[in-house]
């Protein structure tokens, strides 16, 4: 009997000092990160078009924090946005949700056909960064380095004057390719070494 | 004063690579003809490209600028000989990429006609400024390779400045034009470099050269005994071949035995490096007053039939310099610009010549065969020991395969100066270097991204921010009207009920005539602004015309009916 | 004018990794030669069986891989690994002992993870763990002496006869290692007194450290320096191992009435060949110039514990494996000072 007693009191001790010693650490050694929203709203693309259904970005990384959102629903950041999404919270990429969009390969920015704009100021509401210049009755333009390629400006447009234009390689931004003969594969033709 | 007693350091990796600098070393330097047409490329150099000065079809003269570097970091550009200005427009320019950006087109009169010129006037006891303005107003860069604008780097305070050192290494192989070049100009060049020791006033000067180029280390010493007495100090100390001793880190590692701090310049540690090329022209233009219109290139390789160096005027097409060298077009395989080992090739022979071509290889297939299939990764660890940066070239590699950037960035990718030491020495053929500009260049494009990211994030939120704070203003005179209504309802609740107006029992009553003026009044200028936009419309021929005037006469009923009951209420 | 348009450098050293390979394999040649005159031709035998049995299996799976198999083929990868695999193993353990070593040591340690160069750990010593576990019995009952302690050598047809069919005649030619032999004896002996076998000073007893085996690792002794000379890998890994191991002989095992003696740990088992051939095995290794120094170090402190204290007679193949595991973590923690930083990056980059 006693032995039964002083195995629980062993272990209750034992018990207490091991939970002791890991509130303690809790404490003392917390990580002071940044809150789970703040590091998902930096992994987001920032292009704030709401293919999300959400009306930005960080609505939407407030969503997904709340664990009521998946993480494919963003077609700016696509596949690559989607794993490093994955990798924070520690879950499974899945594939981009083709209902929100496709993920375009080139950066697209707004231009305003401007002989054509009537200046009714509806694409500058439209605007989620403000990109876009102009008043009332005057010829708008897109400020086309804050452009984040949206897409929002299009469709309120009444004359359709704006277009999204592939932003073109510059000397600035070219740089070589990654190799391309990484992969060998039965079929390519074998040069002789 | 000589060679002697001079320690030298070593740097760690660096490859013996083939030299094959003989062929172009046999004859003299050769001036180019002039050729029918020069195409100036306006960014020659690192910095913002120069602003074209001249227009299509003004007459120009040998030496006048045609392109005005404004901002801090750029280069003048001169018209190489006399002509007319041809077209301004994109046409295909040195550079790895393979793309266009605005040249002038000078059409050569060959009669070389020059504008007035003349260097300073007792150039020495000049003071430093005017020096470095001459420098500047010659349009130098540097002329080694990476083309920085000469007179920025002159332009370091020379209190921070102890050494300088002359960079005359020379070591990729095939290129000899800094060689040729000191065999004979060696005079010119030690005059260039009391030059830069007038501007920098450094205590001490190295002038680093490879020792495969007894010739040039002759006739700067020879130079050096015969220009100055022996208070000089101007040292040619004679390295060590090895590639890459003639990068510019690698070269003050050797001389000094310091290392320019990681993303910092030579000048935090006190030294400033200049190529000799760059030297010489420093001369001829603080001297004589020639501003930077040609340079020494080397016309080299398997597929020219008599290699040597020429003077060739800038924008000159590299087709006309090889055909005077007896290129066989049909043999060339690979047309290279730079040396072998860091140059890059062009895809048109159409590329002009600019200020930082030392060299031409127009190679043979034998020469420079197709490379090789790449294998597989095995880890031998050759390119560490090649590599002169200290990096771990198989580490970055499996990085930049997995496109793995942050890893890459850890280990310290950003340092490697893309020698191709770790490449030349693969054994399984993999383009090392290749995988390191594709993650830089994603690192760079990622950085970018990002902050274009943040830029629209900030934007986003102020944006939002205003629309808050308009929503709330808003709803603040919302309620402040409602509350200025309420009170006035319950004033008239306290007072005795008025007998009412009209047979309209609820709004009437309530209506103040000043209120109802006030209405009016606000309806009117409505009505007046929508008329003068109508007006404007109806000028320019607008589509919205017809809108506007639906949205005139709205405002002119709404007037209208604001009148009505104003008097109404005032009856 | 059709031109190239590539990235630099456009200069290349000519060869390829089918060249580093064939270099190993020339190195390995006067190895190859000692061991077949001191132990005659069960170690030529095994090349055979094991090279047929690698190319085969190499082309069997780049084949099921879709890779082009002749490409792959010329860089003497699997060729290498059954050399090495074939002259670790005893020379007459039966055929399929070999085989199944070299089938183990391509398929499974080398394909299974992805190919050449993506492996973790060193085939040849994987498929020796392997049979070395699995058929205690074959594996260190399969020894000769040296042929001069026997009264006709080994004859070819003999060898061909022990290694394929009957095993009858094995233990006439078969005798124990001189490094297990001193082992097992040194708890009851003295020194003079275990040194009295032949295998040690010969039938005649002229002064030597163990009968041919001496002259075995001489040989590979200069086939390793012929690959330093040719640069196919660093002095590092090579002689922090030698260094360690000889270090330890010293300190621990400096009386030789109670422990092993340095003369041979070094001369007398398979130290020479895993020293040059087997530790320097690129893929595997560890890659900084730091970091070979301590690979190859702990190579040798794990190959005098194992061999002292431990149950196998050599200790080579697990010494490898043990270090193979460590190979990555030393890479990281081992990297050399960049040019123009003030200290070396220690591990890999922190998660933000």
């Amino acid at each position: 009997m006693s032995l039964i007693l002083i195995s629980i009191f062993a272990l209750v001790a034992l018990a207490i000092l091991f939970g002791a010693i890991l509130g303690f650490a809790a404490v003392r050694f917390k990580v002071e990160g940044n809150p789970i929203v703040d590091q998902l709203d930096a992994l987001l693309p920032q292009t704030q078009c709401g293919q999300c259904s959400y009306p930005g970005c960080r609505p939407y990384a407030q969503a997904i924090s709340e664990g009521n959102e998946k993480i494919n629903k963003c077609p700016p950041g696509g596949e690559s946005t989607i794993a490093a999404i994955a990798d924070l919270l520690g879950v499974d990429p899945e594939p981009l949700d083709a209902e929100h969009g496709e993920e375009k390969d080139v950066t697209l920015v707004a231009v305003i056909r401007e002989d054509e704009c009537i200046g009714c100021t509806k694409c500058i509401q439209a605007c989620p960064v403000d990109a876009i210049l102009g008043a009332a009755k005057q010829m708008h333009t897109v400020i086309s380095d804050e452009c984040t390629g949206c897409d929002l400006c299009v469709e309120p447009c009444p004359v359709d004057c704006i277009d999204m234009i592939p932003v073109g390689t510059t000397m600035q931004s070219w740089h070589w390719p990654k190799p391309a003969a990484a992969q060998m594969i039965a079929t390519d033709k074998v040069q002789t070494i | 004063m000589n060679m002697h007693h001079f320690k030298l350091y070593d740097f760690d990796g660096g490859i013996h690579p083939e030299q094959n600098k003989s062929q172009s070393t046999q004859l003299p330097i050769t001036t180019a003809k002039i050729p029918q047409r020069l195409i100036l490329p306006i960014a020659q150099h690192i910095g913002a490209p120069g602003n074209p000065a001249v227009k299509p079809g003004d007459k120009v003269l040998k030496g006048q600028i045609i392109a005005k570097g404004e901002d801090f970091v750029s280069c003048n550009l001169h018209a190489p000989t006399s002509g007319i200005v041809g077209v301004i427009e994109d046409r295909e320019v040195p550079h790895q990429s393979g793309m266009s950006a605005t040249c002038i087109e000078i059409i050569t009169d060959g009669k070389d006609t020059w504008i007035d010129h003349q260097g300073l006037d007792n150039y020495l006891e000049s003071d430093a400024a005017s020096l470095i303005d001459c420098i500047a107003q010659a349009g130098i860069s540097g002329m080694g390779g990476a083309g920085f604008p000469t007179h920025v780097k002159a332009s370091i305070p020379a209190s921070k400045i102890n050494t300088l050192i002359i960079n005359a290494a020379e070591c990729e192989p095939y290129i000899t034009s800094d060689d040729l070049l000191m065999r004979e100009y060696a005079m010119d060049i030690i005059k260039g470099i009391e030059i830069l020791q007038r501007i920098l006033l450094p205590e001490q000067c190295y002038i680093g050269i490879e020792d495969n180029k007894p010739q040039a280390i002759e006739a700067l010493q020879i130079a050096l005994k015969e220009n100055l007495d022996d208070t000089h100090n101007i040292h040619v100390v004679v390295i060590p071949t090895k590639y890459p001793s003639g990068g510019e880190k690698q070269l003050i590692q050797i001389l000094t035995g310091k290392e320019v701090p990681v993303a910092g310049i030579p000048a935090d540690i006190g030294i400033v490096c200049q190529n000799v090329g760059t030297v010489h022209a420093i001369y001829q233009a603080v001297a004589l007053g020639i501003p930077l219109i040609s340079r020494i290139t080397t016309i080299t390789g398997d597929a020219v039939s008599s290699p040597q160096n020429y003077q060739v005027l800038l924008g000159t097409p590299v087709t006309d310099v090889l055909s005077q060298a007896n290129a066989q077009p049909n043999k060339v395989k690979r047309l290279i610009m730079g040396g072998p080992m860091m140059g890059f090739t062009i895809a048109s022979a159409d590329t002009p010549i600019t200020k930082t071509s030392n060299c031409i290889i127009a190679a043979s297939d034998q020469e420079l065969p197709d490379p090789a299939m790449e294998q597989a990764c095995i880890r031998c660890g050759m390119c560490t020991q090649a590599c002169p940066a200290q990096l771990l070239p198989q580490q970055l590699y499996w990085f930049a395969k997995s496109s793995n950037l942050e890893q890459a960035q850890a280990h310290n990718i950003s340092d490697c100066i893309e020698c191709g030491a770790c490449s030349y020495v693969c054994p399984s053929n993999i383009p090392l270097v290749q995988y390191y500009r594709f993650a830089k260049g994603e690192i760079k494009q990622a950085k970018s991204d990002k902050k274009s990211s943040e830029q629209a994030k900030l934007r986003f939120d102020i944006r939002n921010a205003r629309l808050d704070r308009e929503t709330a203003e808003k709803d603040a005179k919302r309620k402040a009207r409602a509350e200025a209504a309420a009170k006035k309802q319950a004033a008239k609740k306290a007072a005795p009920p008025a007998t009412p107006a009209s047979g309209d029992a609820t709004a009437e009553p309530s209506v103040d005539t000043e209120v109802l003026k006030q209405k009016v009044l606000a309806a009117q200028t409505r009505v007046d602004k929508a008329r003068e936009r109508l007006a404007m419309a109806q000028e320019q021929n607008l589509e919205t015309a017809d809108a506007l005037e639906l949205g005139l006469n709205k405002q002119i009923d709404k007037l209208t009916a604001a009148q009505k009951s104003l008097e109404e209420a005032k009856s | 004018m059709n031109l190239l348009n590539i990235s630099s450098p456009h200069a290349t050293r000519s060869g390829n990794t089918g060249n580093v390979m064939l270099t190993v394999l020339l190195a390995l040649i006067p190895g190859i030669i000692t061991l077949s005159y001191f132990f005659g031709p069960g170690h030529l035998i095994q090349i055979c069986i094991a090279s047929a049995t690698a190319i085969g299996c190499e082309a069997l799976v780049l084949h099921l891989r879709k890779k082009p198999i002749g490409f792959y083929l010329k860089d003497y990868s699997a060729l290498l690994t059954a050399v090495l695999l074939a002259i670790s193993l005893p020379p007459y353990a039966p055929y399929w002992v070999t085989m199944v070593a070299t089938l183990f040591a391509i398929v499974i340690a080398k394909h299974l993870y992805g190919g050449l160069g993506q492996n973790p750990f060193n085939p040849a010593m994987v498929g020796f763990a392997l049979v070395l576990v699995s058929f205690p019995v074959e594996m260190t009952t399969s020894w000769s002496a040296p042929s001069a302690l026997l009264e006709n050598g080994i004859g070819v047809a003999q060898a061909l006869e022990i290694i394929f069919s009957s095993r009858e005649t094995i233990d006439a030619i078969t005798m124990a290692t001189p490094l297990d032999l001193y082992k097992n004896q040194v708890e009851i002996a003295t020194a003079s007194e275990i040194y009295q076998n032949p295998l040690f000073n010969g039938p005649n007893q002229e002064a030597s450290i163990a009968l041919g085996w001496q002259w075995v690792n001489v040989a590979f002794l200069l086939g390793g320096a012929f690959l330093l000379w040719k640069k196919i890998f660093t002095w590092h890994v090579p002689v922090s191992l030698l260094l360690s191991l000889s270090l330890l002989s010293i300190f621990i095992g400096w009386d030789s009435d109670s422990y092993v003696p340095i003369s041979l740990h070094l001369f007398a088992g398979a130290t020479m060949l895993g020293a040059f051939f087997i530790a320097t095995d690129p893929v595997t290794a560890s890659t900084t110039p730091l970091g070979k120094l301590i690979y190859g170090a702990g190579i040798g402190v794990l190959i005098y514990i194992i061999r002292t204290w431990g149950s196998y007679p050599d200790a080579v193949a697990f010494a490898v494996l043990l270090m193979n595991f460590a190979a990555p973590l030393i890479d990281q923690y081992s990297q050399p000072r960049t040019y123009g930083h003030k200290k070396a990056v220690r591990g890999l980059a922190k998660k933000d």
